[in-house]
């Protein structure tokens, strides 16, 4: 149905799938054992290794998520 | 230090600020023009979150531990990656039954059970006192550090009418019951409450953002000269240190994680901003991503502040939960600090401010309203309008939810930090997930499962977590927490069944969640779900699979009169509301008076839907049953409506299908009009330019009667030449039309490809000859036959190589044919050494009447002789198509698929 897609209850959105990769890489990205790879005692840019690593993962997820929410996505349905 | 009329000016100040806003939005809402209906204030409001524990507590925090106040906010992050498909199912859900608040979506979801609700309700107003009593000594500990000199201890105790913190409760009592209850919604929608969050959310990130940037880059030179400074302090380098003492608890980083994705969904104040307050489910799209962005940009700063305190003020001396104020206050910038004030007084205003009144409208329709409904002869003794009643209740659980956060806080609140408190709430908001999260996605799941796995979590809560809170306070005597009760260890709260190796959070979600997932499935599976359970499954769990608009079935059997309704719904919609929601529905059903109105399934099920904006799902069950005469609905009867609803359902679908193969229909039959226009015009102009030129030259003929003879006989071999163009064209146009129209006789035989491009080329030998052009045939032998018109195959051929003729150079011109086998498919291949085909036309040589060359240089043609071709190769299936070759020249090639069961040699 082609007038399905302007309605407001058929908005695609982003992939379902898409959200649950994403969803599964952050699960791993902020936990052991990966945290185990960024908690070590050196420094980057003269700060320590684990919240930088922390949050340049999190500003990543952020952006990756805002360039999938924000692409208009061609026809499709709803996921269900 | 500030003086306290200042602090209390600027605090009173700020919060007529926020009342001016929220009036404001109110007012355009009641316009039709609505503030908050934007992705970017929706996505503001979720920022309700972060609350004085983000505020004051993280920097705490991460002052006793380092990066340990993060995975707080890591949790929603990863959570809001799937918003769009979890919130928004929940958003459309509670916008299609009216659900307005988390208790009343659990119990709608297991068959609109009013225990549910209660159970619901009672967990949450429990579980969230110490949360409240956590924003409450924020304030008034934010308060004393701005008015005392130093933030020295708190002058001793106080009698209680001169307690700051009681009167800042009851000031914000007054507060939130002058913005959350001026009047009832039947959607429970507050515009000017979502737009003072919005607002405060602003605030409160400007203001942190402000003092991390005083501390970082006014007191320091940067984030790494922070870090340098700490490094020299070797108590404090030793507290951030990876590998020292403790090893890192990858466990409890997991549960905190976990947690807080839970709970900023289940949260009451998260439920209510991101689902009820919701306007429009498309905006959970980029509220996604703006809501973790905003968490990350008011978290940078934590780590520099609370290290840059401990340098500062020296490890220890100083409580680091109120760093924030203090570093401001100290170090030469009180007006920073008193914005910084502010700032902590919107993260803790809008958290109690939308709490209580999500908690309010629980206890009043799930825990009150039940009971009040309940009483014998309720119906009958109150007459009129209960609206009025309705928002008392709510005024008065607002002031009943802040009193116990109050009570909580003199209990409990002093022993703890404040992170410490608002995990408790979050481990108990946390059992709501697998009723909630399982029952959106589960048709199974019963009432009974629901309900087992709330109250075994709950409990295991209870026992494991705000018991050794109180008991650390001192008002039980700790012995029980640290032996268990009468000395039994294996029981001991903090170490079940000799679990030790948990950190107590931990260990008491892992508990909690283990009985309430158990309980849940265990139960759910030990019994089908009853009609009322599977007629609701239905409606959460295929929320989507519904078009908005197209109506979900009604699962109602029985009959009702029609006053009944419209005085039920008077009651508690008031007159003017409960007659819109019936003139909506005669307007729908195409009937003029509501007087008129059958009260049918339908009727009943809106009337119900509208009670439940108001009073709950649960008490709107109860109500509307009391005023009817209902037939239980058993699973039979489920499935007998869901059949005919999907009838209904079916019937509109192929109803839009064959609309929509109308509609396409005309629109090619269109196309094939203009096509044919196209076409007759170009027949049409095709023939006009023979005939013209015989017409022209007979009248010259006939005016000049004394014209030599070579010159007549020159003329009259052009006119027969035109004549047999004209007469050539008219057989192709009837030809194509025959073959288009399906009309051709086809001779259909094995054809013997080798052997009719051989005759081919010896048929066209002339042509060749006559332009001085050599023809090479490169025929392998043996390849199987085709099926197909030889006659027909020929006429294709015969125009590919007089096309080729016509175009090689006079004298020098070289035609090469192929023939090839390819997969299941033979191929013919015309290849010349002529210009070739333009770039560009390549697609369009095969269209009527296009002929290759500008209009002068080309040789005489119809322009037919190729699209005729290509109707003959489809005809059997094949396909005919143009090979550009880079050193100029061209390749007409088409492909016949071999005969079915083909591949033998003749």
């Amino acid at each position: 149905m082609k007038g399905a897609r302007n309605r407001p209850g058929n908005d695609p959105g982003p992939r379902p799938e898409v959200l649950l990769a994403l969803f599964a890489a952050a699960l791993l990205l902020f936990n052991f054992p990966l945290l185990a790879v960024w908690n070590v005692p050196a420094t980057v840019f003269g700060l320590p290794v684990l919240p930088v690593a922390l949050f340049v993962i999190w500003a990543g997820l952020v952006a990756i998520l805002a360039m999938v929410s924000e692409r208009r996505r061609e026809g499709g349905d709803g996921p269900a | 230090m500030i003086p306290a009329p200042l602090v209390l000016a600027v605090s009173i100040g700020y919060l007529a600020l926020l009342f001016t806003i929220a009036a404001a939005a109110n007012r355009a809402a009641a316009h039709g023009r609505s503030m908050i209906s934007n992705a970017w204030v929706y996505a503001l409001s979720l920022a309700v979150y972060c609350t004085a524990w983000t505020y004051f507590g993280s920097v705490g925090r991460a002052a006793a531990g380092g990066i340990w106040f993060l995975p707080i906010y890591l949790g929603p992050m990863v959570a809001m990656l799937v918003a769009w498909i979890v919130v928004r199912k929940m958003v459309r859900i509670a916008h299609a039954h009216r659900i307005t608040s988390i208790a009343d979506f659990i119990a709608s979801r297991y068959g609109k059970s009013p225990t549910l609700a209660a159970l619901v309700t009672l967990i949450t107003v429990i579980g969230i006192i110490p949360y409240i009593a956590l924003q409450l000594k924020a304030v008034s500990a934010g308060y004393q550090i701005l008015t005392a000199s130093g933030g020295a201890t708190p002058a001793a105790a106080l009698p209680w009418w001169r307690d700051g913190t009681l009167i800042v409760t009851l000031a914000l009592a007054l507060f939130t019951i002058l913005f959350g209850t001026r009047h009832l919604d039947s959607a429970e929608r507050h515009e000017g409450m979502v737009a003072a969050i919005a607002f405060e959310s602003v605030v409160k990130l400007v203001a942190f953002l402000a003092v991390g940037l005083f501390v970082t880059y006014g007191l320091f030179g940067g984030m790494a000269d922070i870090w340098a400074k700490a490094q020299s302090v070797p108590e404090i380098a030793a507290l951030f240190s990876p590998n020292t003492s403790r090893a890192f608890d990858y466990t409890q980083w997991f549960a905190l994680t976990l947690l807080s994705m839970l709970s900023v969904l289940l949260l009451p104040r998260q439920f209510q901003m991101m689902v009820v307050e919701c306007t429009d489910e498309r905006h959970v799209r980029r509220a996604a991503w703006v809501f973790p962005a905003y968490l990350l940009a008011i978290n940078v700063f934590v780590l520099p502040v609370a290290i840059g305190g401990l340098v500062l003020f020296g490890p220890g001396r100083m409580d680091a939960e109120t760093f924030v104020l203090s570093l401001p206050l100290t170090q030469g910038a009180p007006a920073l600090a008193l914005f910084a004030y502010v700032g902590g007084l919107s993260a803790a205003t809008g958290m109690l401010i939308v709490e209580t009144i999500a908690v309010s409208t629980m206890v009043c329709n799930d825990l009150v309203m039940p009971a009040v409904l309940r009483r014998p002869g309720f119906a009958a003794r109150a007459p009129g309008d209960l609206t009025g009643l309705l928002l008392n209740i709510r005024r008065l659980a607002i002031v009943g939810v802040l009193l116990l956060g109050y009570l909580y806080f003199q209990v409990a609140g002093e022993a703890y930090a404040l992170v410490s408190i608002g995990l408790i709430s979050f481990a108990a908001v946390a059992q709501f997930g697998p009723a909630l999260l399982g029952g959106m996605y589960w048709r199974g799941a019963t009432r009974a499962g629901a309900f087992g796995g709330l109250a075994g979590g709950f409990l295991v809560w209870a026992y494991t977590l705000m018991l050794p809170s109180v008991a650390k306070s001192g008002w039980i005597p700790d012995a029980f927490v640290r032996d268990g009760p009468l000395g039994i260890a294996l029981l001991a709260p903090e170490r079940l069944l000799g679990l030790s190796a948990l950190d107590p959070l931990t260990h008491a979600l892992f508990w909690s969640l283990l009985v309430n997932i158990g309980l849940y499935v265990g139960l759910s599976l030990r019994r089908a779900p009853s009609g009322a359970e599977a007629s609701q499954a239905l409606l959460f769990v295929d929320a989507f699979a519904r078009h908005p608009g197209a109506g979900a079935p009604v699962f109602w059997r029985g009959a009702a009169r029609l006053d009944d309704l419209m005085a039920l719904a008077g009651r508690l919609l008031g007159p003017e509301r409960a007659r819109a929601v019936f003139e909506a529905h005669a307007t729908e059903t195409g009937i003029a008076d509501i007087g008129d109105l059958t009260p049918d399934a339908r009727l009943v099920e809106r009337v119900e839907r509208a009670l439940a904006g108001a009073v709950g799902s649960a008490s709107a069950r109860v109500l509307v049953a009391s005023v009817v005469d209902e037939e239980p609905v058993d699973m039979e009867d489920v499935l007998q409506i869901l059949d005919e609803a999907s009838q209904v359902r079916i019937y509109a679908h192929k109803l839009e299908a064959a609309s929509a193969e109308l509609k396409a229909a005309n629109a090619q039959l269109k196309t094939l009009d203009q096509l044919k226009d196209d076409f007759v015009s170009s027949v049409t102009h095709e023939l006009r330019t023979p005939l013209t030129s015989i017409r022209a030259l007979s009248e010259l003929m006939l005016d000049a009667p004394d014209m030599d003879e070579a010159q007549k006989a020159e003329f009259l071999r052009i006119i027969v030449a035109e004549s047999e163009r004209l007469g050539r064209l008219v057989n192709q146009v009837l030809d194509l039309a025959k073959i288009e129209s399906g009309l051709a006789d086809w001779h259909t035989a094995d054809v013997d490809l080798a052997h009719l491009v051989e005759a081919a080329v010896k048929a066209t030998g002339e042509l060749f000859r006559a332009r001085g052009a050599q023809v090479e045939a490169h025929l392998p032998q043996g390849l199987p036959t085709v099926r197909a018109d030889a006659d027909r195959l020929m006429q294709v051929l015969m125009n590919l190589l007089s096309n080729a003729a016509k175009f090689v150079p006079e004298g020098g011109g070289r035609v090469d044919v192929t023939l090839r086998r390819e997969g299941d498919s033979l191929v013919v291949a015309v290849k010349d050494n002529g210009p070739g085909v333009p770039a560009g036309e390549g697609d369009t040589i095969f269209e009527k009447f296009r002929q290759g060359g500008d209009a002068l240089s080309r040789p005489s043609g119809t322009g037919l002789g190729l699209p005729i071709s290509r109707q003959i190769v489809d005809h059997f299936g094949g396909a005919m198509w143009l090979e550009q070759e880079s050193g100029g020249g061209a390749t007409f090639a088409f492909r016949l698929p071999l005969q079915p069961g083909g591949g033998r040699t003749p």
